[in-house]
């Protein structure tokens, strides 16, 4: 069982480039696992852990490449190794054929682009507060995609660009909108008059492609990162980007996108919605309204993009359970046909943190309390877990790009009989996997015959976040899990009631009725 | 610069990190400059203070 490694000295390479090379390296006959990482105090300990680890691995510096596969015979350790350089290579050609010299730092891509009014930064999160920083100085906008950047930089990051009337979107930013282009992970969508706050990549993403599907647009979605309206923050971005949204032509109405609020940094940003002069919709999950706030709240995602809608056209807006109720009946009535009395938890696989945490907030209402990595502490027999959490995302890319940990985790909850239900969600866009709904359908599939082969049943339930003009296309992936027997939702939030009431069936006179 | 400056004016963009959003701005048609960054040799101290040389002065 020979492991072979090779290691490149100063040879920097990004997160996504390197899963590139691994998927390709496991996709080779012969090779059982495979690592291409830099040599980090963080991958030696993940290198160690999958049994990569080598003298000569264990040399290898953060500027290091490490390329190390676990394989049957040496021949294909030698094949597999130079494919990983093939790779690299072919990558340096193409690179190298546009004849660009591309700068090594910030200040010299300036003097490629003196007029630039936007950096995007996306390194780890150990050096990324410099570059925000240098940014920020040189009078750049800053997206700041990066995560693991403390809340004292957060702080300083935040106060620099507030003083200098710069955007600092982030850090942990994962989507933005800025003149209707899309930054990281985006759903490509219409330019529109809805504008948008957002302390949530996928919850804009959520919202957007919403909005797009009932025929509106996203103005501008700025992004703010998750810790925005924490006390320490104090909604620094969030207020900023109100006043901004306030003064764009091109915005008649505004969502905010977050979780609840700060008590303390409540009030500011009652006092923004009010200073507006505009519409606002507020969606902050898990919160009320409380008396006399202003705007109009809401409790879902789905409702945020619906009400908007009617906001802009002047219509009356009225929140759903479900947008096919006799649809969602049907669908239902033939999974327990098939499928009989259901056993196990429910188990949500998300990559969306806050499609996570409203199908938490949804849920426990319907069945109790939901354990899992998203919100308080809880037990029970059911979980839910956020794939893009920190714990997950160690060394690796988010679980929108690279989308293998959770197909295990679908095949390993077909073995389990603590598991019965899975619910999922799928995020398209731009950056993002080209196709995950074929290698979930295949994980369903291998995860539901092996739960049948135990005489158990295991029933799937997903939604999509997307649009038909992404790279990936919504129908066709809906139509891969449909074809792999997954009950599909038109919205995270249905999708989490559809669970619910899979798991209760009691409950369909009150969910299935005429409205809430 | 101000938040005029980006809202409704084209975005040029500075790429710092990922390649892959380059590629995709580029498929939008936004101009931007990738920085083949790597991580900074030397004490991360030294790193901001070499940074902070050519800052602007406001």
């Amino acid at each position: 069982m020979p492991v072979r490694a090779t290691v490149r000295r100063s040879f920097y390479q990004d997160s996504v480039m390197l899963m590139g090379v691994a998927v390709e390296l496991r996709a080779l006959p012969g090779v059982r696992e495979a690592a291409a990482l830099m040599g980090t105090p963080a991958n030696h300990e993940l290198l160690a852990s999958a049994g990569l680890a080598t003298p000569e691995t264990k040399a290898a510096g953060p500027e290091d490449l490490v390329l190390a596969v676990d394989v049957e015979t040496d021949a294909v350790g030698d094949t597999a190794l130079e494919a990983a350089r093939a790779f690299f290579d072919e990558h340096r050609r193409a690179r190298e054929s546009t004849g660009r010299v591309l700068p090594r730092t910030l200040d010299s891509a300036l003097r490629q682009l003196p007029d630039a009014n936007l950096a995007t930064i996306s390194v780890p999160g150990a050096h990324a507060k410099l570059e925000a920083l240098t940014a920020l100085r040189r009078g750049l906008h800053v997206f700041l995609f990066s995560d693991n950047v403390s809340l004292a930089d957060e702080i300083e990051l935040k106060r620099l660009a507030v003083a200098r009337q710069l955007l600092c979107m982030g850090p942990d930013c994962g989507t933005a909108y800025i003149n209707g282009i899309g930054l990281g992970f985006a759903n490509v969508v219409p330019r529109g008059r809805v504008g948008c706050v957002a302390a949530s990549g996928t919850g804009l993403q959520a919202v957007a492609s919403i909005l797009a599907a009932l025929g509106e647009g996203v103005s501008h979605g700025i992004g703010v990162g998750g810790r925005d309206l924490s006390v320490e923050v104090g909604g620094a971005m969030t207020l900023l980007a109100l006043e901004a949204l306030a003064g764009d032509p091109s915005t008649e109405a505004i969502v905010v996108i977050s979780k609840p609020p700060a008590p303390e940094v409540l009030s500011l940003i009652e006092t923004a919605v009010r200073a507006a002069g505009k519409p606002v919709v507020v969606c902050a999950l898990g919160a009320t309204a409380q008396p006399g706030a202003p705007g109009t709240w809401v409790s879902t995602l789905e409702d945020a993009a619906e009400a908007a809608v009617a906001t802009v056209r002047g219509s009356v807006w009225t929140p759903r359970t479900f947008s096919d109720p006799a649809a969602v009946r049907a669908r239902l009535d033939a999974l327990s046909a098939r499928e009989g009395s259901r056993r196990g938890g429910l188990l949500g696989l998300f990559t969306g943190g806050t499609l996570a945490h409203e199908a938490r907030l949804i849920l426990e209402p319907l069945i109790g309390p939901i354990a899992g990595n998203v919100g308080a502490p809880a037990a029970g027999p059911h979980r839910i877990l956020d794939l893009g959490a920190d714990e997950f995302t160690r060394g690796r890319p988010h679980p929108m790009i690279d989308v293998s940990e959770r197909d295990a985790r679908v095949r390993e909850a077909g073995a389990s009989s603590e598991v019965g239900m899975i619910l999922l969600d799928l995020v398209l866009g731009r950056a993002a996997h080209p196709d995950p709904a074929r290698s979930l359908a295949s994980a369903i599939r291998d995860a539901r015959a092996c739960a049948e082969r135990d005489g158990r049943s295991l029933t799937a339930i997903a939604s999509v976040v997307g649009t038909e003009r992404d790279p990936q296309g919504l129908a066709g992936q809906v139509a891969r899990l449909d074809a792999a027997g997954v009950v599909v939702l038109p919205s995270s939030a249905q999708a989490a009631r559809a669970a619910g009431l899979a798991l209760r069936p009691e409950l369909a006179a009150t969910m299935l009725g005429a409205g809430r | 610069m101000s938040l005029a400056s980006l809202l409704g004016q084209p975005l040029r963009v500075v790429n710092v990190g990922l390649e892959l959003f380059a590629r995709e701005l580029e498929a939008e048609s936004v101009v931007v400059v990738h920085v083949d960054w790597r991580p900074p040799s030397g004490a991360p101290n030294v790193a901001a203070l070499l940074a902070r040389l050519g800052d602007d002065a406001s």
